[in-house]
């Protein structure tokens, strides 16, 4: 707790940088990731950040240190390397796109994790700390390290808003894109750039093996909160700034803990969440709908019931038991009750003694109710052809989906037919038929 | 205009195929008579691929059933054989034009064994039908679209089934391949087979076909092809989608409700 | 001695491997293999903890079990989430990873794996963990015992299932149509995937074994049209593999894993360009011979 309110309160410059440069990277890559994620490239930020080992290793065996900008140098070589190779393979033999990024993803890494631990076994006291690449170690952010990777960081965030229209547009549609004469194949080479750019910058901080996390994970989680892409962009940053922010924290709290998987699971768990509980599109929201949309069929086809049972014995007022209910239609006793208490509550209709009876309001809704499945089967015998004995299943369910307009549109095209298929009668509003 | 036959081989009854909640068919219901060579026609988008897939059990169905030879599916299987459209499968994959075909005998075979050389000789029967015994160990990567379709054809035939549903078996071949296509779905439909084909050229249709099924979402007509292959079912067909149906179909969608109600 | 224990040992990983990765690449799902090789870790150190041994049966079982569950999730997302499906491979694998990487961190101490064993085994120290019966007798290296049951267990799924797994790769729709469960027989392999990944891990670490598990098939894919072929060359080039990349490893003082992939690697390069049939030296010759006939 005390190194909660220490980190926090952001007194210690060094806290004050690390934390600053944890949440620009974060920041920058979840702002590119959005892009890759969108052009369905998602995968491919996973080989760059693992390409780009072997680039860190040999500039370290040619540099004989551990210059930033020289690392920077060979991740960016060999990160487009792998981008390179990738597309040439799809393109230039059978091999398809899924089996040629995960054998360069794996082949790159695998010669990267023989250069690093032949450094290692080489005994070279400058290579300590080259490890801290594959797992990330924001609190080694510090001092040249902190201030060439916050750069690069700034750059990509400064070009993906400069781009900003052309990034939505190619990611969007490239064909439309291409029609209009945009340089779609330049705009690509600049994305690319970006793409390798945001994974080096990360590595200090997440390390090479999670890096694609950085990319997709933020880009993911923002596009269940919603369609427009600069919100998504928006999103995605602060899931970003979140997650970096927290790896920050715990690198400086726990330095041996490798911060990559932390801020991995953290943004991770932003995203779970966000699959389940965010509006229209999370899968909660998605089972809440199911459920409000039973309650409404449930409710309606209650009302249903009494005006059909009015029907027969052509008395509206009329209170009646459960027992009459069930046998018209046989709904499970506990929703029966259940709707009962709630079109109660909703002064659909009215109790006494265990009966129960519509009201005026209960009447219209009901009223409503059967006119639509009648129209509905008129218009399935009339327009899809189907036989009279076969629709009246279909529009036992979109009797419940059809809006006043659809309504409206179905009485004229049918021209307020008398009778459904069956020869029952459509009962219309009389006071609207009056008019 | 839709017509219906006594003893049918293939009986859909109110099939409603929906697509994350929009129907692509809806409530079709009709019957097929043994022995038709059938056309299934209508617009892009129409669900023809649908229809055959729904039947076939591939996509599940949101209401209705559908019965072959008086049975569900799973009793008579192995009297219905189905050819994919040609672009469903990776031609690059590593097999001969025998692999291919061989596999049409895999359901007589049965689990756990391998085929023997009496299902390599059915294999190259079939092959030799459909005019490929040069090219049976040609690789099928090599192959062009017309001979890929052959390959299908031949592993349908391999199967030796009575009721065929063939997805698009003329689209992107040359017009030998055409010609010789036809010509072996007539000859099976002769010997009291039943060959049931998603078309798309309406010139060829009176050509090909005895029996036409025409789709626009719901359906709009089957029976002999000289009775429902007219101007004005062909107008219902290709004028357009119902616009109130269609509507309802994207409300479906939209707001995620069910297909059929259940309580 | 040694090295035969580490080649074998390595070559039994490797063919396990390749010959599930045959039906992956074709299959178009080279990186659902990478995604469960990474999320069984979890599973391997929960493992761990509750048996305390890292060889036992149950550990294997376990492990496996997350990783068909890796699979689920990845499809869950996609169905019922509506996540694009590389998205979906994307976010449940670095999670499931990250998870084990701090898993092992915390529990350092209860816990004989570290983040580099992760990443790329310990197949060097094979020779090291002997089997030792009960009357004391030697049996060898328990790595390769493990291995051995593993790729027998392997390639018994692959004979008995061959004619369903080859079916269901090459044309699902068909498969399905004849009343052969493709969802089965997917799980199947996801299954045996993820047997494999757990069993290989100790080996080779997460991501090398994603160098085998496509790697090798990739270049057999390249150097036959005939897929009974591609098993055979992917066999090969396993044994290959293993023991070229054990040798450059010897001479360059590196990760054996790592110098497995890297020739897992170049063999892929001298296919990709010296391949008869595919190479891109015959394509382009071809390409002459074309423009010169016309």
């Amino acid at each position: 707790m005390e190194d909660l309110i220490y980190f926090f309160s952001f007194q210690d410059p060094n806290i004050r940088y690390v934390a600053a440069g944890s949440v620009l990277l974060a920041i920058s890559s979840a702002l590119v990731g959005c892009f890759t994620f969108l052009k369905k490239k998602a995968l491919v930020g996973d080989a760059v950040a693992h390409s780009v080992l072997p680039g860190i290793c040999l500039a370290f065996l040619l540099s004989g240190n551990k210059n930033p900008v020289v690392l920077i140098i060979g991740a960016f070589i060999t990160g487009w390397l792998a981008l390179v190779l990738i597309d040439f393979i799809t393109r230039s033999s059978k091999i398809k796109e899924d089996t040629s990024i995960g054998l360069i993803l794996s082949v790159f890494f695998g010669i990267g994790i023989l250069l690093l631990t032949m450094i290692q076994h080489s005994g070279n006291a400058a290579q300590t700390g080259l490890d801290s690449f594959l797992f990330g170690k924001a609190a080694a952010l510090v001092g040249t390290d902190l201030v060439v990777f916050s750069s690069i960081s700034l750059v990509l965030v400064v070009v993906v808003l400069l781009f900003y229209k052309e990034f939505a547009l190619i990611s969007f549609d490239e064909d439309f894109a291409k029609s209009i004469g945009f340089p779609v194949r330049r705009l690509e080479l600049v994305l690319t750039t970006l793409t390798v750019l945001a994974v080096v910058t990360g590595i200090q901080a997440v390390g090479v093996v999670l890096m694609a996390a950085m990319l997709i994970t933020p880009a993911a989680a923002a596009r269940f909160w919603t369609d427009k892409l600069s919100v998504m962009l928006v999103i995605a940053a602060v899931f970003g700034a979140v997650s970096g922010i927290s790896g920050a924290f715990i690198s400086y709290t726990a330095p041996a803990m490798p911060t990559g998987p932390w801020i991995v699971l953290i943004v991770s768990m932003l995203a779970l969440v966000s699959f389940f509980i965010a509006p229209n599109k999370g899968i909660f929201y998605k089972l809440l709908r199911q459920y409000r949309i039973k309650r409404r069929i449930l409710n309606e086809n209650i009302l249903k019931l009494f005006y059909q049972l009015s029907e027969i014995d052509a008395d509206h007022q009329r209170a009646r038991t459960l027992t009459e209910l069930q046998n018209k239609r046989p709904i499970r006793m506990k929703s029966l009750k259940k709707g009962l208490r709630r079109l109660h509550i909703q002064g659909y209709l009215s109790n006494r003694d265990d009966k129960w009876s519509l009201t005026e309001q209960g009447k219209i809704k009901g009223r409503r109710v059967v006119k639509l499945h009648r129209l509905w089967e008129v218009y399935l015998t009339k327009y899809l052809r189907i036989a009279p004995d076969h629709v009246h299943e279909d529009a036992d369910n979109i009797e419940h989906i059809l809006t006043p307009e659809l309504e409206r549109r179905l009485e004229s095209l049918l021209e307020y037919p008398e009778n459904d298929p069956h020869s029952s009668a459509i009962p219309y509003d009389p006071n609207l038929m009056n008019k | 205009m839709i017509v219906n036959v006594e003893n049918p081989i293939l009986e859909v009854h109110d099939l409603t195929v929906t697509y994350s909640r929009k129907p692509v068919l809806w409530g079709v219901d009709m019957t097929l008579p043994k022995g038709s060579l059938v056309g299934v026609i209508g617009p892009n988008g129409a669900g023809k691929s649908t229809l055959i897939k729904a039947i076939m059990g591939l996509i599940p169905l949101s209401s209705g059933w559908v019965e072959l030879f008086g049975s569900p599916l799973d009793d008579v299987r192995k009297k219905v054989s189905y050819v994919p459209q040609k672009e469903s499968v990776d031609w690059d994959f590593p097999a001969s034009v025998r692999d291919v075909v061989v596999m049409g005998r895999y359901a007589k075979v049965g689990l756990f064994k391998r085929p023997r050389k009496a299902d390599y000789e059915a294999a190259d029967y079939a092959i030799a039908q459909v005019k490929m015994t040069e090219f049976a160990n040609r690789q099928i990567s090599q192959l062009s679209g017309g001979q890929q379709q052959r390959v299908f054809l031949a592993r349908a035939l391999a199967q030796n089934a009575d009721l065929y549903f063939m997805d698009e078996p003329f689209a992107g071949v040359d017009a030998a391949t055409e010609k010789a296509i036809i010509g072996i779905l007539k000859q099976m439909s002769a010997q009291g087979k039943t060959v049931i084909v998603v078309h798309h050229d309406l010139q060829t249709v009176t050509k090909y076909f005895d029996w036409v099924v025409q789709l626009n979402t719901r359906l709009v007509a089957s029976g002999p092809v000289e009775e429902v292959f007219t101007q004005e079912l062909l107008q219902e067909t290709y004028g357009g989608k119902l616009t109130i149906l269609s509507d309802v179909g994207n409300l479906l969608r939209k707001q995620g409700f069910p297909t059929r109600d259940v309580t | 001695m040694d090295a035969i224990y580490i080649i074998t040992t390595g070559s039994l990983v490797a063919i396990a491997c390749g010959l599930l990765g045959c039906f992956l690449i074709l299959r178009k799902m080279a990186m659902v293999g990478d995604a469960i090789s990474h999320a069984v870790l979890p599973g391997i150190v929960l493992a761990f903890l509750i048996s305390g041994s890292r060889d036992s049966f149950t550990m294997l079982l376990g492990a496996g079990a997350i990783g068909v569950l890796t699979t689920f999730l990845i499809e869950f997302f996609h169905k019922k989430g509506g996540l694009q499906s590389d998205a979906s491979i994307g976010v449940t694998f670095t999670w499931l990873f990250a998870l084990g990487v701090i898993l092992i961190s915390v529990y350092a101490g209860e816990v004989d794996l570290d983040q580099d064993c992760v990443l790329y085994g310990e197949i060097a120290y094979v020779p090291l963990d002997l089997w030792i019966g009960s009357n004391g007798i030697i049996y060898g290296p328990r790595s390769l015992y493990i291995s051995g049951v593993v790729l027998v267990v392997i390639i018994l799924f692959i004979t008995l299932g061959y004619k369903e797994l080859h079916l269901t790769t090459f044309d699902p729709a068909f498969a399905s149509a004849i009343g052969i469960s493709t969802s089965l027989w997917h799980y199947l392999l996801m299954s045996a995937v993820s047997l494999t990944t757990v069993s290989s891990f100790e080996s080779v670490g997460a991501i090398l074994v994603v160098a085998l598990l496509i790697a090798p098939p990739a270049t057999a894919y390249l150097l036959t049209a005939n897929f009974k072929k591609m098993l055979w060359i992917t066999v090969a080039l396993s044994i290959l593999t293993s023991a070229t990349g054990y040798y450059l490893a010897v001479y360059l003082d590196g990760s054996i894993a790592g110098a497995m992939s890297t020739m897992a690697g170049l063999f892929f390069a001298l296919a990709f360009i010296f391949s008869p049939v595919d190479g891109l030296i015959a394509k382009r010759r071809r390409q002459l011979y074309e423009t010169s006939k016309n």
